[in-house]
């Protein structure tokens, strides 16, 4: 069972009661852009393997969404943020090198 | 050496001393027309049909485990076609013709077994788009009947056809849908491509791509450089990882699907049936397990196994169709890792990288597509022009906004 902490409301949400959104911090290309870069970003996933940083929704709970750093291999979870970030925090990526010492950065 | 009953008879005889191994383990060349990633089942296909009917030579596949050792040996094993939009339906139609002559065509036993699948209907607007889906696939060649529900009670009396919530009122039928032994799919397909002078390549894992000036020149593996003039990509699951090395993002994402095996029950279910209402998929192997699945967990995952909220829906699933297998046990339980793509619908195409083609995007249909993908895949490697049937399957179908939606819902990661 996937266990994620709103920071929102604080609780500790079995994914039961989540709801999953893709990839964070995606870059809307919405009206005006050219059609490259918004089928870029309406489609294109750069879906590691590894440490990935995605948008939940706390659906059965307080309703908000929030984000989180997990690693797709081993279903780690390394923290959870606010929604309202336009790229991980610092003490998101803190988290994520102490536990994978040798990570490159998002990709 | 060619197989039939005549040998199996005259081996049984001599003691069984004359069987050879299945294919030969070959150290890989330094360069290749056509390298092949993937020694699953649509890898293995793809080079089997380039040697055979494209006439292409010198052909490797690399496989980074073992033949056949992904989702092709692990799956619900069922063939069908019945689909309704027109991009996919005449692929899957074609898929099944050559399921229909597939064991004598590469002269191994895959124990195709055409026993029927069923779509079952809960309601009048089921009724009515089954009735339109079954109209699609007889105008593309293939077989449809609707059942009513006395007809689906003669089949299978002990379904709970009177559930309060998805009562049983009749189903579509596709009586040439069925199932295959997969296991067997891949090491018929490696047999009949080894015997044709393919290089099945195993424990050689793709670390990066070598690419000038826009053009494929081979492949960086953990067993040296490969070169190759063309490269096509079939690694369904990691997709997104091996072709990152030529820097392409793809419009797919990574999903742990489930399936479950019973222990062994006596013969009840002697067809595929589908419950689309509560997600629940079933078939009885010959062994007499229940094999059967559902739903995706739902977030990316290139875990290889799945979360228990899903093994408890597809057992409500189960069991709102079947009460009857309420104290039957699970056997056995795996994950496999898809590739959902974002409209549902897979990739046979040419990348912006020359020379480098790219075959993926099954989602968790990718079983039934076999052969059809193999053989659309060689068709493009050979001759640079996609099969007929596979036109639909383009990568730019996302930018002119023209997504297979099968279901109907829109554009996300998580259809089927």
């Amino acid at each position: 069972m996937l266990t994620l902490t709103c920071p929102n409301c604080g609780v500790a949400a079995d994914e039961t009661e989540l709801a999953p959104g893709g990839e964070a911090h995606l870059k809307r290309f919405g009206p005006g852009a050219s059609d490259d870069d918004f089928e870029a970003y309406m489609f294109a996933r750069a879906n590691p393997k590894g440490i990935h940083f995605e948008r939940w929704r706390h659906a059965y709970g307080c309703g908000k969404w929030f984000l989180a750093a997990r690693c797709t291999a081993t279903l780690e979870v390394f923290a959870t943020y606010p929604a309202q970030s336009a790229a991980p925090p610092e003490a998101v990526l803190a988290a994520i090198r102490a536990r994978r010492p040798g990570w490159e950065g998002r990709s | 050496m060619r197989y039939s009953g005549l040998r199996v008879i005259a081996e049984a005889l001599t003691g069984h001393k004359g069987w050879k191994p299945v294919w030969r383990d070959p150290a890989p060349q330094p360069d290749y027309d056509i390298v092949i990633v993937g020694g699953g089942g649509h890898g293995l296909a793809t080079a089997y049909y380039l040697a055979k009917e494209f006439g292409q030579k010198r052909i490797a596949v690399l496989e980074k485990g073992w033949l056949g050792s992904g989702n092709v040996g692990r799956n619900t094993t069922i063939i069908r076609s019945n689909y309704l939009l027109d991009g996919n339906e005449p692929f899957y139609e074609f898929s099944l013709r050559l399921w229909e002559g597939l064991e004598q065509d590469f002269n191994y036993n895959a124990m195709v077994s055409q026993r029927g699948i069923i779509n079952l209907i809960h309601t009048d607007a089921q009724r009515d788009a089954f009735t339109r889906r079954g109209n699609a696939m007889i105008l593309n060649g293939a077989d449809a009947e609707l059942l009513d529900q006395a007809q689906v009670r003669a089949m299978y009396p002990f379904l709970n056809f009177d559930n309060a919530r998805f009562p049983i009122k009749g189903a579509l039928m596709q009586r040439r849908g069925g199932t295959v032994r997969h296991d067997a799919v891949a090491w018929g397909y490696a047999r009949g491509a080894d015997s044709r002078g393919v290089d099945l390549i195993q424990n050689c894992e793709v670390t990066g791509m070598r690419i000038a000036g826009g053009r494929i020149l081979g492949l960086e593996t953990t067993r040296g450089f490969i070169g190759a003039r063309k490269v096509g990509v079939a690694v369904a699951g990691s997709s997104s990882r091996v072709m990152a090395h030529a820097g392409l993002r793809l419009p797919i994402e990574s999903h742990a699907l489930q399936a479950f095996v019973s222990e062994g029950l006596k013969p009840f279910i002697d067809g595929v049936m589908t419950f689309g209402a509560g997600h629940f998929y079933v078939s009885q192997s010959d062994k007499g397990g229940l094999v059967f699945g559902g739903d995706i967990d739902g977030y990316n995952s290139y875990a290889a196994r799945g979360n228990l909220p899903v093994i408890e829906d597809v057992a409500e699933g189960g069991m709102a169709l079947m009460p009857a297998i309420g104290r039957a046990r699970l056997l056995r339980i795996w994950g496999g890792i898809m590739d959902m793509s974002m409209d549902g619908s897979p990739i046979i195409d040419r990348t912006p990288v020359e020379g480098l083609y790219f075959n993926g995007g099954w989602c968790y249909g990718g079983f039934k597509a076999t052969p059809a993908s193999g053989w659309c895949f060689a068709h493009l490697l050979a001759r640079d022009e996609p099969h007929p049937t596979a036109r639909a399957y383009r990568f730019d179908r996302f930018l002119r906004g023209l997504m297979i939606d099968e279901k109907g819902q829109g554009a996300q990661p998580n259809l089927h």
